[in-house]
């Protein structure tokens, strides 16, 4: 029949979830040793891994660096493994350039970069399984293993997307929402200001119910930075009790 | 919010792609009863005191159906007696996938509050969620789901009422699934026991649909029909080509034959004959199916034969006669279509119908024949126990099935509409038929109409150009109370010439996506019947607010041109007005006014202005190759009192109306031109495409039989050939092949301008059009003056406009509406034709031939435009000599030869023999032919076909 029905009636979506609720957030911090900082997230069952390394003098030729900032570097990538069908390349294609275009300009607002002139911060993402919302699971991820790393950031970033189904905005799509049709906006906030780091969107959405969508996500990324904040202090009460003595 | 969430995975494997679902379950699912204490439901659906009284469940109870009974008993659930049931979710999905209309029926049902239904969301309720087992089969699943959430309900309910006496009955009518149900300790019927034991209402035991099961009892066990092909290997046929797949689209005439429209783009062969019963296979008018082409040799013509499915009984075997004499046909190789047979159904399309009882002839059989009015549905069977109440009354029947050893599908009876032959009734049936939806506004729609006593505001006035000064009047048909157009016409400073087109704002009172809006845009269209008018908005908006009448201020939306004494544009302006119109006029009164020399009044002189403009535009307009066709019309004179139809006369057409029409016509340009370079992508917009070539084959023999060539190459080539095709001592004769061209000409329809490419309008040699000028009776113009509106920055725009996808569904339903609306029409003349013939008695009057076929011949009287067939064969009586010639057309009867356009006299009088298809019945009486033009019994009033639609 006429594809699947996105949100039912009686306000439930295609998982269960009413229209302004999130999917499950799991994470962790520090997964790697090597790195300067690592981390592991789930959204729902989209699972991303982030590494950070640096901040470190730049590499390759000089004329990259800047004088009076870092130079943040993200490459995004997606295992091979991670959706339906076998993906061949697993980074490099359009799709994931333009993801780490974004994902390098939402971090080079929210990271205070201006502190380490000449230096450079290599971001890397991998997405293991996509579920919808890759971008802001990355951003989600990434976020933490910047915290992990200790690079100093205005704020945490969070990101989420929502979208547009029967006149009202669903928070958080998963790829089944995604794809069936209507309009998807991500989003990436920082949340105790306001500010908006990145905001995206591809498709047709007439302009009045551009607000109430935003505001969909953004309420959405609040939700998100509780659940980020208490990963990282969480991971600090554990390392704090291994360190006391 | 993100409370305790278990987490289960979910797979679905199609193909070779593995899904991975998440799948939440919640604790937050209430139950929704009002006596549950324990669930915090806010608005409770389902009553404490839930009694129906049933002499199998004395206490009170909620009903469980599962998916089947919800599929096959929709019409017992819809009944008012059924309330506070609970529709499961694994229900509800799984009729979603089976079948659209149920679906949509459960959905409304739900919405209803004095219904109470309520949808328990099992599938995502932490206590009722199942999975699927190694070795079950999906249904088994789903079966054990329902089973496994009603036992949560009656467990549930026994604790939160403290062991009260409400309990939940589960409905279903899988033996299996019955017993599997008693042994996990729920009450459960099958739904016909818990029906037949309800007290008090014995009619509802004639909505149960017949299951399967009980079929083999009604019908002999001879195998009738070819057994249908499995789904799977239906699609993997047409994937490879050996089938088709169309929609069945049974022949009104002849109920042996049918075609199907092939609707995949890149087919070579886009329509499929099929003919004789089991060819057919149980096909319903408008089902999808599957057909398999026969070689070419077994390729047949589709016959010119007039049959009707008579048989006053319900016996199976003389079928095979009337089959014979389908098959005695010579073939000619040069007609001969693509044939072939049905081989499976793939969608249904059934619907409710309408019609009649045939009852049986046996007196206390309770299986009786029902004949739908739609001749082409096939007769149902069903089973009644008030056949006797039922009998000369209109009823409504579903379709239940069709099995392959019973010559009738089988069905249920729904509803009672009345009387047959009463005016509300025939009308009512009318409606139901073509789908018009005709029930009075809700509140909830009124509740957006503007309140009264209504008055323009000033800040209406401040938006809005003040024309109240210009001598502005509106001209229309006597009677007519929605006047949504008015006309002025002045001369400017600079000798130029102002001419204004005002149309009723209605999208000023119509806001987008309100109730009132969304019914409008349902409705689509205001249906006109003889003595009936069914609005499309209600009553306050289309004959009073919006209506231009004569000295009240009334908001428009103004078209108006700058133009020469040669009338061409020298600038167009639209804006939003507001206007005091100075007359009313009827097209006889402003004929007059004009025609009056002594009259001088700035009403005549604006009047003249625009007859002259008027003029020079329709010679203009026909240069290009505008097209004026014919269609009998005519117009009843309805008695005040009883309302029955006392005389009958053909429309006639004065120089005022064509003056109307072709400003109505300029005005409709130009905002089709404006809106589309405005919006490219979402102009709603209205084309007329040309008719292929083989259309006018008929026309071309036509004129020929007169030795007149009709040239069809192009609009303004066929204008051109129609206008000299005239034949001396023959007046008559140009209208007649004018109607004829009308028959060729395909159906105009509402497009967005973002789908498509082609914008030509055929019949008016326009390259764009548009409908702006009857916002009160048609939805088209609605949008058209919103994306207008939006266009001059008079107003604002909102998602749904600028949406092609939606603009395009809308197109849709607009123009089904407008099809069906005037389908509606057509049968509403016929049916006042019938009862002015009724009170006439018999007339004997003179008429054309309009067509002739194998076994009869189709006349058209002009005196009262209707046409009427004349057959020559019949069952009781030997048929004389026919031989029918397909290149004249010609059919020789006996000694004589019928051409097309032959004049002949017949009688005319109402067969009320068949209660349901009382009939007009036309009888030669010259030419005078031995055992021919003595009153033949079979005749009946064909309905017109499609005629041009401007």
């Amino acid at each position: 029949m006429a594809g699947l029905e996105l949100l039912s009636d009686q306000g439930y979506r295609l998982d269960g979830r009413k229209a302004t609720e999130l999917r499950k957030v799991q994470a962790r911090t520090s997964v790697f040793a090597q790195a300067d900082g690592s981390a592991y997230l789930e959204q729902g069952n989209t699972k991303a891994l982030a590494v950070v390394y640096g901040p470190h003098e730049t590499r390759g030729s000089r004329s990259k660096s800047l004088h009076d900032r870092a130079v943040i570097n993200c490459q995004f990538s997606m295992a091979t493994f991670s959706t339906a069908e076998r993906k061949r390349r697993p980074h490099g294609d359009r799709k994931s350039s333009e993801m780490s275009l974004h994902l390098k300009q939402t971090f080079e607002a929210a990271v205070l970069t201006e502190l380490y002139p000449r230096s450079q911060i290599d971001i890397y993402v991998k997405i293991l399984q996509a579920d919808g919302g890759n971008y802001s699971a990355c951003v989600n991820a990434a976020t933490l293993a910047l915290v992990d790393a200790g690079i100093p950031m205005r704020d945490y970033v969070c990101a989420c997307t929502a979208g547009f189904v029967e006149d009202t905005p669903l928070a958080d799509l998963c790829h089944a929402e995604e794809s069936g049709g209507g309009t998807s906006l991500a989003l990436a906030l920082l949340p105790r200001s306001g500010n908006i780091a990145l905001l995206q969107m591809d498709a047709r959405l007439h302009q009045d119910h551009l607000d109430a969508l935003i505001e969909a996500a953004m309420t959405a990324c609040k939700g998100l930075s509780k659940v980020l904040d208490d990963v990282v202090r969480q991971h600090l009460e554990e390392v704090s009790v291994l360190t006391r003595d | 919010m993100l409370k305790s969430k278990t987490f289960v995975k979910k797979t679905r494997a199609g193909g070779v792609l593995k899904i991975v679902r998440e799948h939440y379950l919640r604790d937050d699912i209430w139950c929704g009863s009002e006596v549950c204490k324990e669930c915090k439901d806010e608005a409770p659906v389902l009553q404490e005191d839930a009694c129906i009284e049933s002499n199998l469940c004395s206490y009170p109870h909620y009903l469980i159906p599962d998916t089947n009974v919800l599929l096959h008993q929709i019409d017992i659930l819809e009944h008012t007696l059924i309330r506070n049931v609970i529709i499961l979710q694994t229900v509800l999905q799984e009729v979603r996938h089976r079948s659209a209309p149920v679906y949509k029926r459960i959905k409304d049902a739900i919405h209803e509050k004095e219904k109470h239904f309520y949808t328990f969301t099992n599938e995502h309720h932490r206590e009722t969620f199942i999975e699927r087992e190694p070795g079950e089969s999906a249904n088994d699943r789903n079966d054990r789901a329902i089973r496994v959430a009603a036992k949560w309900y009656a467990d549930h309910l026994t604790k939160n009422t403290n062991g009260g006496s409400l309990k939940v009955v589960l409905l279903t009518d899988d033996r299996a699934n019955k017993e599997k149900a008693e042994q996990y300790g729920l009450t459960v019927y099958r739904c016909e026991e818990y029906i037949k034991s309800l007290i008090g209402n014995p009619e509802l035991v004639d909505r149960l649909a017949l299951k399967p099961d009980d079929q083999n009892e009604i019908i002999g066990s001879k195998l009738l029909f070819p057994e249908h092909l499995p789904l799977s290997r239906i699609q993997s046929g047409i994937k490879n080509g050996g089938l088709l797949q169309g929609t069945f689209h049974a022949n009104r005439d002849n109920y042996l034959e049918g075609t199907v429209f092939i609707n995949r783009e890149g087919e070579d062969i886009n329509e499929v004959l099929l003919q004789g019963l089991q060819n057919l296979n149980r096909a319903v008018h408008q089902d999808v199916v599957a057909v398999e082409l026969f070689p070419k040799e077994r390729w047949v013509a589709p016959s010119s034969v007039v049959l009707q499915d008579d048989s006053p009984n319900d016996e199976d075997a003389e079928e095979d006669e009337t089959e014979n004499k389908l098959k005695g046909v010579p073939p000619d190789s040069s007609v001969l279509k693509p044939t072939g047979r049905v081989v499976g159904v793939i969608k249904r399309n059934w619907r409710p119908y309408c019609g009649m009882l045939s009852q049986s002839m046996i007196k206390e059989a309770t299986r009786h024949l029902f004949t739908p009015a739609d001749r082409r549905i096939p007769r149902i069977r069903i089973e009644t126990r008030q056949a006797a109440n039922l009998a000369g009354q209109r009823i409504m029947v579903a379709i239940d099935g069709w099995p392959k050893n019973s010559r009738y599908p089988n069905g249920h009876f729904v509803k009672n509409l009345g009387t047959a032959g009463d005016k509300e009734t025939e009308t009512e049936v009318l409606l139901l038929e073509h789908d018009v939806p005709h029930l009075p506004f809700s509140p909830a729609v009124l509740s957006f109409l503007p309140k009264m006593p209504w008055s323009i505001t000033e800040e209406d006035m401040k938006v809005r150009a003040d024309l109240r000064h210009l001598c502005v009047c509106s001209v229309d048909p006597p009677g007519c109370t929605d006047i949504d157009d008015a006309l002025h016409c002045r001369e400017l400073e600079n000798g130029n010439l102002e001419v204004g087109v005002h149309i009723a704002d209605v999208s000023h009172f119509i806001r987008p996506g309100n109730a009132l809006d969304q019914e409008a845009a349902s409705r689509g269209t205001t249906v006109y019947l003889c003595g009936k008018r069914i609005d499309m908005v209600p009553e306050l908006l289309s004959s009073n607010l919006c209506s231009l009448r004569s000295n009240v201020e009334r908001l428009a939306f103004s078209c108006i041109w700058e133009m020469n004494h040669n009338a061409e544009i020298i600038k167009t302006r639209f804006t939003k007005s507001v206007i005091n119109s100075k007359a009313s006029l009827t097209y006889a009164e402003a004929q007059m006014k004009i025609d009056d020399t002594t009259m001088n009044d700035d009403i005549t002189k604006s009047l003249r202005g625009l007859n002259r403009l008027a003029k020079i535009l329709k010679g203009r307009r026909t240069e290009k190759g505008a097209l004026t066709l014919s269609s009998p019309e005519v117009r009843f004179h309805i008695d005040s009192e009883t309302h029955d139809p006392i005389d009958l006369q053909t429309k006639e057409l004065k120089e005022t109306n064509s003056m109307v029409e072709e400003f109505m016509l300029l005005a409709n340009i130009s905002v089709a031109q404006k809106i589309y370079d405005e919006f490219s992508e979402c102009a709603l917009l209205r084309k007329h495409p040309s008719p292929p070539p083989s259309n006018y084959d008929i026309l071309i023999k036509a004129a020929k039989s007169k030795d007149l060539d009709i040239h069809t190459d192009s609009a303004k080539a066929l204008a051109d050939s129609l206008n000299n095709a005239t034949v001396r001592n023959f007046p008559y004769f140009n209208t007649l092949l004018r109607i004829l061209a009308t028959r060729c000409m395909m159906q105009a329809v509402y497009f967005c301008s973002g789908m498509d490419s082609d914008f030509h309008h055929y019949g008016l040699a326009s390259p764009i059009y548009t409908h702006f000028t009857s916002p009160i009776r048609r939805y088209a113009d609605i949008i058209v003056h919103r994306l207008l509106a939006v266009a001059i920055n008079a107003d604002s725009t909102y998602p749904e406009l600028m949406d092609k996808h939606k603009q395009s569904s809308l197109c849709n339903n607009l123009n089904y509406r407008h099809k069906m609306a005037q389908y509606a029409q057509r049968a509403s003349v016929a049916f006042h034709t019938q009862l002015f013939f009724k009170n006439k008695g018999i007339i004997n009057e003179e008429g054309f031939i309009l067509f002739v076929r194998k076994n009869a011949i189709i006349i058209l009287i002009p005196k009262f435009g209707m046409e009427g067939t004349v057959f020559f064969e019949n069952k009781d009586k030997p048929s004389p000599r026919l031989k029918f010639d397909s290149e004249g057309p010609t059919l020789e009867v006996e000694e004589h030869t019928f051409h097309m356009f032959d004049k002949v006299k017949v009688t005319i009088s109402v067969d009320a023999s068949n209660i349901q298809h009382q009939r007009i019945r036309m009888a030669l009486i010259e030419p005078v032919i031995p055992g021919v033009s003595v009153p033949v019994p079979e005749s009946e009033p064909v309905a017109k076909k499609a005629k041009l639609d401007c």
